[in-house]
């Protein structure tokens, strides 16, 4: 009896001590050297593998950004200027000041402004509608409404209003991934310099036809007036294709422009309305 | 006895309201559109301007680079405008707009009906003929004739398949035009049999359409190598590679080609479309169309001038009927919703349906519960289930793997799924990137 607990126990041991030393000198064979400052970065960073940044993960991006001698073109959107602080002092290195982004909706075909002219019955996914037809509005460059890029969106940023069947971003939730963007097969959706207060003026259109037929597509169409481009004191706006850009980094938020479009394709957004302060007594008066 | 494909396949009710309507000659209107692209390939580059008159049968637009064609005016008079118009696929691209003026056709084309049998061309005459004349597979898809007409360097063609098996639902173009125009067609088969080299043609005719069978067996008698195939009656029969299964047994390898196995199909449209242009020098500026729809008032066959604005078609069929929810140009089975009534009829309009509101709905889309429907449907061999989430969740390289490619996109697979999930519509997208895909890859 006792012999039989004293075989197995040696046994099992003899056993052990043979995996250990194999395993010893294979582990030593195979062992693979890696930075440990990968690691250091990889929690730093937000988590989110969302892929803003360009690469597959942020694991990815920490090796990308260990690998690398300077920050320039590696930026987290997610986190910002803070978590590449916190990478710069791990990396023990310069931090690159990024403006923070935000995305923004470059249309406004609510079916008030743009008349549905056929009803679209197909897969709900904007890259299927995309590739069969011209959309439900005479507009072909304009909002399909399928709602791809809140699908894209991984931080809830996003959702599809009823009434206007447009995509609406929360500016305070939209970290600039980009992810919408590339969602969208109609690149209506654009990475913009985030503003104080989240103001933005842009040209919430996209269609690149003439005049005429723009505007019969879509009441709020850009028709490529061009007098925005005249007015600009900051040479912010430039024309192509029928179609006006304000650029963001350029734009001061003077809001020339706005008053100028006959269409009222650009839109300001964040900015303290004229007539808000005779219509407060009148509210009160009314309580 | 009936041959058919082994695969797949279903059959979906037929509803062929007008086969026994005669095709009827539909008015010139008073102005065409005529978009540059109507064919698989690069767009044709307009040679007309504002202003210029034009015969009947003059080129328009000139085919640019290989795979293209020309365009020819099918009509007489001046040019309106050359602008972007929306097409049948719903995007706008270039047009030119003919105001229609008098009667006056290029003198080179012979307008009489009479019968020409006598074949006087070369097979190298009879493929430039072909592509001086802008011809392109009637069928639907409207790849250059031409190019399928010469054998590439290497392959060898031992016979020629003619598509009479019209296997889509409702239409009977193809089916009115075998039986009004049998002798046409044939001597354009044989004009196609000298073009390939070959002493041997098969037309694969559906068991549905037992006049035209028997027409064109009579007729064929007079035809050396010509014989008619009875086919069984299952969709997706008219797929190229299903009908050369079905008549020779053979089977085309995976993204290969019919004449990898020694083959050219052609549809009796393409034949009839051939003989016109070699033995008439007409060029392609003309189709038969058929107007149908369960409650369309005088549903028919009509020939029309390519350019023709849909409206008139519907006109002619006795208008819109009320309770129509959607129009699709080409079969219910592969052919396209149109957002819009204004566009013009094009060289690849094989047919246009009115289906009332309540048929045409989608149904809810349920989970799929791996029924496994789909992929006893597909003639293919695919699974049409696993291939559509692959295209639907972008995972393209798998999708490749299961090749996407290989879908001719028939819709079997959407039509059988009792969870009504738009399998199709994401295999197509899945299909076209992987495509792009690969033309990436060799341009890299």
């Amino acid at each position: 009896m006792s012999s039989t607990v004293l075989l197995t126990i040696v046994m099992l041991g003899t056993l052990g001590l043979l995996a250990a030393i194999i395993l010893y000198f294979v582990a030593r064979k195979f062992r693979v050297v890696e930075d440990p400052r990968i690691d250091t970065v990889t929690e730093a960073l937000p988590g989110a593998n969302c892929g803003g940044c360009g690469y597959t993960g942020c694991r990815a991006f920490a090796e990308t950004l260990v690998k690398s001698t300077s920050f320039e073109g590696l930026n987290c959107p997610v986190g910002g200027a803070e978590t590449m602080g916190k990478v710069a002092i791990i990396l023990d290195r310069q931090p690159v000041a990024v403006e923070p982004k935000v995305a923004v909706v470059r249309c406004n075909g609510t079916p008030d402004n743009a008349t549905r002219t056929s009803y679209y019955d197909g897969a709900v996914s904007c890259r299927v509608a995309h590739s069969l037809y011209g959309g439900q509005t005479g507009c072909q460059y304009g909002c399909l409404g399928c709602g791809d890029c809140v699908t894209a969106c991984k931080f809830d940023a996003m959702y599809m209003d009823p009434v206007t069947q447009l995509p609406v971003i929360l500016d305070d939730k939209c970290v600039a991934c980009g992810a919408c963007v590339k969602a969208c097969p109609r690149s209506i959706i654009e990475l913009r310099k985030r503003n104080k207060k989240d103001r933005k003026i842009y040209v919430s259109c996209v269609n690149k036809d003439k005049g005429g037929p723009a505007r019969k597509a879509c009441k709020v169409a850009c028709i490529g007036c061009g007098k925005c481009v005249k007015v600009c004191p900051y040479e912010a706006i430039t024309m192509e294709n029928n179609l006006a850009f304000i650029d963001s980094f350029k734009c001061k938020l003077c809001r020339k422009c706005v008053g100028e479009c006959p269409t009222g394709a650009i839109l300001e957004i964040g900015f303290l309305v004229k007539e808000s302060k005779p219509a407060e007594p009148a509210d009160a008066a009314v309580n | 006895m009936l041959k058919t494909f082994p695969k797949g396949g279903i059959h979906p009710p037929e509803n062929k309201l007008t086969a026994d309507r005669p095709i009827v000659i539909l008015p010139v209107p008073s102005q065409v559109t005529l978009p540059v692209s109507q064919h698989i390939g690069a767009p044709a580059v307009p040679v007309v301007e504002k202003g210029t008159a034009v015969k009947t049968g003059q080129v328009i637009a000139q085919a640019k680079g290989f795979v293209s064609t020309n365009i020819h005016s099918p009509v007489s008079g001046k040019v309106n405008k050359i602008d972007t118009v929306v097409d049948t696929t719903g995007y706008k691209q270039t047009a030119v707009v003919i105001d229609v003026e008098g009667d006056e056709w290029v003198e080179t084309i012979d307008r009489s009906s009479a019968l020409v049998r006598e074949i006087t061309l070369s097979p190298e005459q009879i493929i430039e003929r072909c592509r001086q004349c802008g011809l392109v597979g009637m069928g639907g898809a409207t790849f250059p004739t031409h190019i399928k007409l010469t054998v590439p360097a290497g392959k060898k063609c031992d016979m020629l398949i003619i598509n009479g098996v019209e296997c889509e639902p409702y239409l009977t173009s193809d089916h009115r035009l075998m039986l009004e125009k049998g002798a046409e067609v044939l001597t354009g088969i044989s004009i196609i049999m000298k073009a390939l080299g070959v002493d041997r043609a098969v037309i694969g005719i559906e068991a549905n359409k037992p006049d035209a069978i028997s027409h064109l067996t009579e007729l064929a008698k007079a035809h050396m190598g010509i014989t008619v195939q009875p086919l069984k009656v299952k969709y997706p029969q008219g797929g190229e590679k299903q009908l050369i299964k079905a008549c020779t047994g053979r089977e085309v390898p995976s993204g290969g080609l019919p004449v990898d196995v020694g083959v050219v199909v052609q549809n009796v449209g393409t034949a009839f479309a051939v003989y016109e242009a070699v033995q008439k020098n007409k060029p392609l500026i003309e189709r038969i169309v058929t107007v149908t729809g369960k409650s369309v008032k005088n549903p028919g066959n009509f020939l029309v001038r390519i350019g023709t604005p849909v409206t008139a078609l519907i006109e002619a069929a006795g208008g819109m009927p009320d309770d129509t929810g959607k129009i699709v140009n080409g079969g219910p089975m592969m052919g396209k919703a149109l957002a819009m009534t204004d566009v013009p009829v094009t060289k690849g309009t094989s047919g246009i349906i009115m289906f009332p509101a309540g048929v045409s709905k989608r149904a809810e889309v349920l989970p799929c519960i791996r029924c496994g429907k789909c992929s006893s449907a597909c003639a293919m061999g695919l699974e049409p289930w696993l291939i559509s989430v692959l295209g639907q969740k972008g995972m393209f390289e798998k999708a490749e793997q299961e090749k996407i490619t290989d879908c001719m996109e028939c819709g079997a697979c959407s039509y059988t799924c009792p969870a009504k999930r738009p399998l199709l519509d994401y295999i197509r997208l899945g299909k076209a990137t992987v495509i792009r895909m690969a033309r990436e890859r060799v341009t890299k």
